[in-house]
């Protein structure tokens, strides 16, 4: 591949990505038709509620959607090779080499049998062809750069040693040992502490940008994201509602339920007697209403919302949203 | 009530598996004779003015020799092998489920107090069910049965003795998860006395894993009390189970006259084997983790 | 005025219980068996007066949660005194707590795990007023319990329902209700809004500033949240290690902390407007365990200023004006504040 059509084309392009649920009490569209474009060496914020459908979205992409599920349409392109097509073999050598994986809870992908050494050393067997002390040493690398002194003894030690920012260190370590060039973190940092977080957000940060790599932050946290990422896409009831640069989207975003997120966090500079508060509840996702998915709780709602379903369309600045009445493109403030 | 039954998942799930469903038919089977058994054959077999000794050992139907009023032949007394499998079958299921009941309010209560209070109680009724489990339950229950003699009350102590274990685990490792949680510290808040904890909140939340393990043990049970009475230590002759039937049995099997042991064996077979399969469909449909 | 609660060093310690041979050690050559004993909280006082919302804040295992659950006597204390509306209920069996808990409820911090399964909202709601007035007034009990439904934004149809059937937002409502049928002077609630999504976050601390107004409660609000705290607190306490590091209105601990582990929360909060004046404090190193505490000031070893008077003198909390306190040697010897 040439320099040229590198920086032409995005790293990751997932269109109309389609993953369905097929339970007992109907299908679950936990993504219906989410596209977004990832450039090299960018990082996304995928921004969502509990049943947003975004860590189905990472799941997806990672090709680890088990029945009930399922990846009904769309395509997950990494450069420009179809992962929602592609056979399992390959997609298991994809993820760990190209694509690498950190989750809420370290426990899940450190297995507790084995030491933080010979979990490594498989990545790299499993990956490269480096010899076992060229393995060793570049363990011993990694542990030293996500922050983790006298790396040598602690290649012995077992995960439950560890505490959870360190885990989430050794988990990071891991990840990041075969130069994978997309990083999928779901909710990295939700289970720590905040002063533990802040060290873990910055060491992400620093090493995606060491490797030159992508990575797509999920969380529902938009106050780490808007410390971490390039640019957010805001999902609701599995679709996008809203997508466009960082600044942008906190700032003065355009769909109203980002607004109502953004306004939704306390804001200890302009402390108000009350919260701005988006009212009643997501619906069932299984029984979606017709129209727009949000109406029943947007301020902006009109008769349109409750016929047609808004399709994602560029507003202003770098912003696109799905809402027939954005804010800030017509006369209002 | 049937219409939320039928629509709901567990309906759903039994009807697409089919164990579940030979399990839960035999299961049917078996009820329909424990209820109606003695209606359904012309003679009772323990009344000895119904008996004629004329009639003795007369083979299945189907062989030469058979007497079409005897469908499954007659034993020794003339007794109609058939009616004295379904008058044991009464005997051997209504022993097993009795004794499920009586282990399983035991056990449970025992359960409850040991997680609930912890300390010392816990350690002593712990200790005690690791001592019970250190011996096969089988020695157990034949050392009991020796000592205090046979009759169906006798098996019914025996039986509860070797099988409260098994549940007072059960419940005391559940009670430890769920006083942990917020509801009970909630109840706690409320003031409810700690009576009113167990019985409301902790009792009614420890209670699932347990029909599984209800289940499987009438099935247990009933090989147990058939296996007592084939030694000899179980139930009294006026009222045989189906161990004992076999056991009568067993003294003619090898002079070819092997209806009266078979028959009554392969009964408690299809007894067990569709519990067992009935157990295992809820054994993974209860498990939370699974879901 | 009496205060509505009043705590005066209050110590927690739980004894770990593991096997023996866990507890084994060897001390000169000779078998020993330690007491494990975790070091939960560690001579915490403060009050609350009536009406006042006070918020602890600290991180996972520095104790917030135990304070709250031993002043509502899930636990019981270890020492120390434990005041409601003057009257000290710290040896209290569970005879005498009844009237008591009438004052006194609490909010909790699972929606999943607050609410008894197989219990149905209108006696899950029900179940505190009952205790206090006996099941002769179920009849009062019932319309009673339908008027808080609605005023936490629940129905009459709602109440009867098992829990399982609403959302994380409504259940914690269920868990207010449930709270204030007894008309309580104070709740205490611990983290009631750290498992909710954002914008539900928002719908529930509403409610609770609203009943506040309405029935002049106090909240003791525990939450690991600065921006939550800043909203909804008079009164901010900062723990860390089971120890009280500073304590200051709201608006003074934001402006001005003093403690360098304030200092660094503050700091360390992630925010979506970065405008605010930001000091970088970076801790590096994680919490010491409860069960060895460490000697001196329990921060120490993650404190960027420590000097070796910290690891000899334990701080006090010392008022520094304006309501403010503050647990550190940096007080007496300013100097030193430049790491």
């Amino acid at each position: 591949m040439t320099m040229q059509s590198e920086s032409r084309d995005p790293l990751l392009s997932v269109r109309d990505l389609r993953t369905w649920f097929h339970t007992f009490s109907g299908v679950v569209k936990a993504v219906n038709d989410v596209s977004f474009d990832l450039a090299q060496g960018e990082i996304m914020g995928l921004v969502g509620e509990s049943g947003g459908g975004k860590s189905v979205v990472g799941f997806s992409i990672l090709g680890l959607i088990d029945p009930p599920g399922r990846i009904e349409g769309g395509q997950i392109l990494l450069d420009g090779e179809d992962l929602a097509k592609a056979p399992e073999d390959r997609l298991r050598k994809i993820r760990g080499r190209e694509i690498a994986m950190i989750f809420q809870d370290p426990m899940t992908s450190l297995n507790p049998v084995h030491t933080i050494g010979r979990q490594m050393d498989e990545m790299l067997r499993l990956h490269t062809d480096m010899d076992e002390a060229a393995r060793r040493r570049r363990c011993i690398e990694m542990l030293e750069s996500v922050g983790i002194s006298q790396a040598e003894d602690r290649l012995r030690a077992y995960p439950h040693q560890f505490s959870g920012g360190m885990r989430q260190r050794v988990v990071i370590a891991i990840a990041m040992l075969a130069h994978p060039r997309l990083i999928i973190a779901d909710e990295p940092t939700t289970a720590l502490d905040v002063t533990i977080q802040s060290q873990i957000l910055k060491l992400m940060k620093r090493q995606v940008a060491d490797h030159g790599a992508s990575m797509i932050l999920v969380t529902h946290d938009l106050a780490v994201v808007s410390e971490v990422v390039d640019k957010i896409t805001v999902l609701y009831c599995g679709q996008v509602v809203e997508r466009g640069d960082v600044r942008d989207v906190i700032s003065a975003p355009s769909h109203p339920y980002t607004r109502g997120l953004i306004d939704s966090i306390p804001n200890p500079d302009h402390r108000q007697p009350r919260l701005s508060q988006i009212p009643g509840t997501v619906p069932d996702i299984r029984n979606l209403p017709k129209g727009c998915n949000f109406r029943d709780r947007c301020p902006r709602a009109q008769a349109l919302c409750a016929q047609e379903e808004p399709k994602l369309a560029p507003t202003r600045q770098s912003l696109f949203a799905a809402c027939h009445f954005p804010i800030g493109t017509g006369g209002d403030a | 009530m049937m219409q939320a039954f039928l629509a709901s998942q567990f309906f759903f799930n039994w009807r697409r598996n089919l164990s579940a469903i030979i399990g839960s038919v035999i299961i049917a089977i078996f009820i329909v004779i424990v209820a109606f058994g003695p209606l359904m054959v012309a003679q009772d077999p323990y009344d000895l003015t119904q008996l004629n000794l004329l009639d003795s050992y007369k083979p299945p139907v189907w062989l030469p020799g058979g007497d079409p009023r005897y469908l499954l032949g007659t034993d020794g007394q003339g007794r109609d092998v058939l009616a004295s499998i379904i008058y044991g079958t009464r005997v051997s299921a209504l022993i097993g489920i009795a004794a499920m009941l009586c282990s399983c309010l035991i056990g449970t209560s025992l359960g409850l107090l040991a997680g609930f209070y912890g300390g010392r109680l816990d350690a002593i009724i712990m200790r005690i069910a690791d001592l019970q489990l250190s011996f096969p339950s089988m020695l157990i229950a034949l050392f009991l049965m020796s000592a205090v003699g046979t009759g169906v009350d006798k098996v019914l102590i025996a039986l509860t003795a070797v099988g409260w274990v098994v549940y007072a685990r059960t419940v005391r490792g559940s009670t430890l998860g769920e006083i942990e949680k917020e509801y009970v510290q909630a109840a706690r808040v409320a003031g409810l006395t700690n009576a009113k904890i167990i019985r409301r909140h902790v009792l009614p939340n420890v209670l699932t894993p347990l029909i599984v393990i209800a289940t499987v043990q009438v099935g247990t049970f009933i090989l147990i009390e058939a296996s007592l009475s084939f030694l000899g230590v179980g139930v009294p002759i006026t009222q045989p189970s189906l161990g004992l039937l076999i056991k009568n049995g067993f003294d003619v099997l090898f002079s070819g006259l092997w209806w009266t042991s078979v028959f009554p064996g392969l009964m408690i077979m299809a007894m067990v084997f569709g519990i067992n399969l009935f157990g295992d469909f809820l054994r993974d449909e209860l498990n939370p983790r699974l879901k | 005025m009496t205060a509505m609660l009043d705590v005066e060093g209050l110590e927690q310690r739980f004894h770990l219980n593991p096997g023996l041979l866990d507890r084994l050690s060897f001390e000169g050559g000779r078998p020993r068996l330690k007491d494990l004993v975790v070091h939960a909280v560690n001579g915490v006082s403060f009050s609350i007066a009536k009406g006042e919302v006070l918020a602890l804040v600290g991180e996972s295992g520095c104790g917030k949660s135990t304070v709250a659950k031993t002043i509502a006597r899930i636990y019981d204390p270890s020492s120390g005194r434990i005041r409601i509306e003057g009257e000290d209920i710290t040896e209290y069996d569970h005879a005498r707590l009844l009237p008591v808990r009438a004052k006194m409820q609490m909010i909790f911090q699972d929606p999943f795990a607050s609410l008894n399964p197989r219990q149905k909202v209108r006696d899950i709601v029900a179940e505190p007023l009952l205790q206090q007035v006996g099941d002769g007034a179920r009849a009062d009990v019932a319309d009673k319990t339908e008027a808080l439904l609605a005023r936490v934004g629940l129905n009459v149809e709602h109440g009867g329902r098992y829990p399982h059937q609403f959302s994380g937002g409504q259940r914690q409502r269920i868990g207010i209700a449930r709270a204030l049928s007894v008309n309580p002077g104070l709740i205490i609630a611990d983290e009631p809004v750290s498992a909710l999504d954002v914008s539900i976050q928002a719908q529930i601390l509403n409610l609770m500033m609203d009943l506040r107004d309405e029935f002049g409660l106090a909240y003791l609000f525990i939450s690991h949240d600065l921006s939550v705290v800043h909203h909804i607190a008079d009164r901010i306490g900062v723990m860390y290690l089971g120890f009280m590091v500073e304590t200051a209105p709201r608006d003074q601990l934001f402006v001005k902390p003093r403690h360098p582990y304030t200092r660094a929360l503050l700091s360390a909060a992630p925010s979506i407007r970065p405008s605010r004046m930001t000091e970088e404090i970076e801790l590096t190193g994680e919490v010491p365990s409860a069960l060895s505490l460490p000697t001196g000031c329990c921060f120490r070893t993650r404190c960027p200023f420590a000097w070796d008077r910290c690891a000899v003198e334990r701080p006090v909390l010392q008022d520094i004006g304006d309501g403010q306190s503050a647990a550190c040697h940096l007080i007496d010897e300013p100097e030193r504040d430049n790491p």
